[in-house]
């Protein structure tokens, strides 16, 4: 019987070698380190206890977080700098239900995690066992695909089936079930040369044909943008998109998703779209005849209102996941294919038959462009000045330019949810791919300093900066204390505005300033403290002209993390938005370029 | 409009979608999230082994405007356990289903019913002096006629098994 395998190839079942006498456990963790795991990040309990005792003899380095969606942070942090999966072990009950979090976040942001649960054994389940809860059941909708192990020598070949249906395909967050005695049944191990999965066929290439399509729309274009989103990181592709836009000539706008696909500084890129993106991104798609989203998926956050969304624009669709072709917006050409693949075959079409200079075929769409870029740059009160606020206040959005001119160019930097998610995203410059960490999709609080740890324990060699604000540092700031005890020295610059900002920006904007539960409280906790108390350095600053010189300080220390409590402009709002289902024509911008003719 | 033409027009909204999925724990929890999440009700679900044992067929009868439906079918196919999906278009697949009913009168006693199982084909399975329970196979829209007009009998249970179907043969599938 022939199967599909791994790597595309077919094998035939029945071919084993290698047969050893191992403990299920014992064969979860040689599965691992067959799959090239280097770090688990996870925390112990009674159900997966026996999958602990092999991790002492193993090469795997565990690291253990203090909370189990700490856990799941980091893999994701771990995955998205380094492109390989992350993993997790953590136990049954309530050490499920902590990382289901982190399962959702990866979900919605495509992360390939490998989360394996303790579970009480095969002849309890179902009896409210202590510590039983449904993990497949419950984690059946944030997970790309979940397995109950209920039979020990199916361990190996579970694995090599979940880091394959993890990191292939679209990539996502899968889960194992492990109960207990399944972890203690001795078997004879055998690897896996066979995976059984009739049903799982991650696209791959595009056809000749959807090529010669899409080529026809780039070619007749007159307004076109390409529209890159995540998928393009995933798929390892920005060396081909830069390619696409010297052949074609056409701006650029990356997601938040994509930050770093492409350089913020070459002149082609527009910036972000979406609700907080910057004028011209929004406004080009807005006014396109022609969309070529590579890898995005058409977010609520990017398109507003829908049905004003680009109106006037054809759309070459492009995605790994033929679900999201049609899913918000039909496709002229939809394509489902692997990024870098599709825009190799583009690119490939391009050379063999070149399109018109840029200039020449768009030069009136790329003077807009242009003119938008430099009349609408993100903007904010005392921007450009050294040490802005005369009022004594420190912007925000000033920390995250100072970050930037202060750290190494290869700094990877990772965010939280809010306001400061999206300064960072804005005024951070993003040059390289996998240089930005966040929680897109979900919208996580919480996710910096976990995945900023996974990040570090992914880069070593690399600066790993969290910018957090001071409601998403509460959620999750104990894994300062894993960071701490496994020498993770990551930094943290939490902009402490004393709120829950972006809620308070919305109450502010949308309920008549009636701010309901939104305050903090700048100095409860005292972070400096909390961070001391955590192993960390902690440093606070309250005077712009101090800014620089804390980072400079932080920046040398490398052998603990730190945290840095900036005290930021509590009124500061993030602009431009588009505000909640309205149209992209209706962004607005910052009040002072609100008379500039659109 | 009479009832029976009432249920027919409901009908038309009805789509009925055949998956080929791997025979295993779970599988149908997974199928089922992806209408539930959507507050899409299914009306009538009916699941069995193929003739290879690995693989199961799962038929849905479900209520959603079409270009909803298939944005479910794109995310049931993402399903690592649905190998084959497709919405069976009425026109092209073969559809039947089974009604088993009790109702509350004898059939040799009572000449409607008996005339009534006699047009439709019903076989009786088991009969009383009181009471008679009949067995009917057809496509679902003459088994909501033969309920309809089952009804001016007092029926004592019903159950249907929920449409199953295959395409016609020489069909384009």
């Amino acid at each position: 019987m022939v199967i599909r395998a791994r790597w595309g190839q077919t094998a035939h079942k029945g071919e084993a070698r290698g047969a050893m006498k191992l403990t299920g456990a014992q064969a979860l963790i040689k599965s691992l380190e067959r799959e090239g795991v280097e770090v688990v990040f996870g925390l112990p309990g009674g159900a997966i206890l026996p999958v602990y005792d092999p991790i002492i003899d193993s090469s795997i380095r565990h690291i253990l977080v203090r909370h189990e969606q700490g856990a799941g942070h980091a893999a994701e942090g771990y995955a998205q700098v380094t492109g390989r999966p992350g993993v997790a072990i953590v136990t049954s009950g309530p050490g499920a239900t902590n990382i289901v979090t982190a399962l959702a976040d990866a979900y919605m942001d495509s992360v390939p995690i490998v989360v394996i649960t303790g579970q009480v054994a095969t002849s309890s389940i179902g009896t409210d066992a202590f510590q039983e809860v449904d993990t497949t059941g419950i984690t059946a909708s944030v997970t790309k695909h979940n397995w109950l192990v209920t039979d020990a020598n199916d361990i190996a070949r579970v694995v090599a089936e979940a880091f394959h249906v993890a990191t292939t395909g679209r990539p996502g967050p899968v889960l194992i079930d492990f109960p207990k005695d399944v972890a203690n049944a001795t078997i004879d191990y055998v690897e896996p040369t066979v995976l059984d999965l009739p049903g799982y066929h991650p696209a791959g290439e595009p056809t000749p044909d959807e090529v010669t399509a899409a080529y026809a729309l780039l070619r007749d274009a007159r307004r076109p943008v390409l529209y890159v989103g995540g998928g393009v990181l995933k798929a390892n592709a920005a060396h081909e998109l830069a390619r696409l836009v010297e052949l074609t000539g056409i701006p650029v706008v990356t997601t938040l998703m994509a930050r770093g696909a492409f350089p913020d500084s070459h002149e082609l890129h527009l910036g972000m779209p979406g609700m907080h993106g910057n004028f011209a991104a929004v406004t080009a798609l807005q006014h396109s005849d022609l969309l070529v989203s590579l890898g995005a998926r058409f977010d609520d956050r990017v398109t507003g209102r829908v049905e004003d969304f680009a109106t006037g624009a054809r759309v070459i669709h492009v995605d790994i996941d033929r679900a999201e072709l049609g899913k918000v917006r039909r496709a002229d050409v939809p394509i489902a294919a692997d990024c870098r693949l599709a825009i190799s075959a583009m690119n490939a079409h391009l050379e063999r038959a070149p399109l018109a200079p840029g200039p020449e075929r768009i030069g009136e769409w790329l003077s807009r462009c242009k003119d938008w870029k430099t009349r609408f740059p993100y903007t904010y009160d005392g921007a450009g000045d050294r040490a802005p606020g005369g009022i004594g206040r420190i912007k925000p959005q000033f920390v995250v330019e100072e970050l930037r001119r202060l750290t190494p160019r290869d700094t990877i930097l990772v965010s939280g949810v809010g306001q400061h998610q999206m300064w960072a995203a804005q005024h951070w410059g993003f040059e390289e791919p996998r240089s930005w960490v966040n929680s897109g999709g979900l919208g996580t609080m919480g996710f910096a300093v976990p995945a900023a740890l996974g990040a570090k324990v992914g880069h070593p060699e690399k600066m790993v900066w969290a910018v957090d604000g001071d409601g998403c540092f509460q959620m999750t700031a104990q894994e300062l204390v894993t960071a701490t005890a496994e020498q993770i020295p990551i930094k943290v610059a939490i902009l402490n505005n004393a709120y829950l900002g972006m809620v308070r920006q919305w109450q502010h904007m949308f309920y008549e300033q009636r701010y309901s539960e939104v305050y903090l409280s700048a100095d409860l906790p005292d972070y400096v403290l909390w961070a001391e108390a955590m192993g960390c350095v902690g440093i606070r600053v309250t005077d712009p002209k101090d800014v620089a010189a804390a980072i400079e300080r932080a920046n040398g220390i490398n052998d603990r993390p730190v945290v840095i409590d900036f005290r930021t402009d509590a009124m500061e709002q993030v602009f431009p938005m588009v505000p909640s289902g309205a149209s992209n024509d209706e962004i607005l911008v910052h009040p002072s370029q609100a008379d500039q003719p659109r | 409009m009479t009832p029976t033409a009432l249920n027919r027009a409901v009908q038309t909204r009805h789509h009925l979608v055949s998956a080929r999925v791997e025979n295993k724990a779970g599988v149908l929890l997974r199928v089922a999230g992806l209408f539930s999440r959507r507050g899409y009700n299914i009306i009538s679900l009916a699941v069995a082994p193929t003739d290879d044992e690995r693989f199961s067929r799962i038929s849905i009868v479900v209520a959603v405007e079409s270009n909803l439906l298939q944005q479910v079918i794109d995310q049931l196919d993402k399903l690592v356990n649905v190998v084959e999906i497709s919405e069976l278009d009425p026109g092209e697949a073969n559809t039947a289903e089974l009604l088993l009913v009790t109702v509350n009168a004898g059939i040799d006693t009572d000449a409607g019913l008996r005339g009534l199982a006699e047009a439709t084909g019903a076989v009786v399975v088991e009969k009383t002096e009181t009471q008679t329970m009949l067995r009917l196979v057809a496509e679902p829209a003459l088994l909501d006629d033969f309920e309809q007009r089952l009804r001016s009998y007092q029926i004592s249970e019903l159950q249907r098994t929920g449409a199953v179907a295959l395409p016609k043969l020489g069909g384009t599938s």
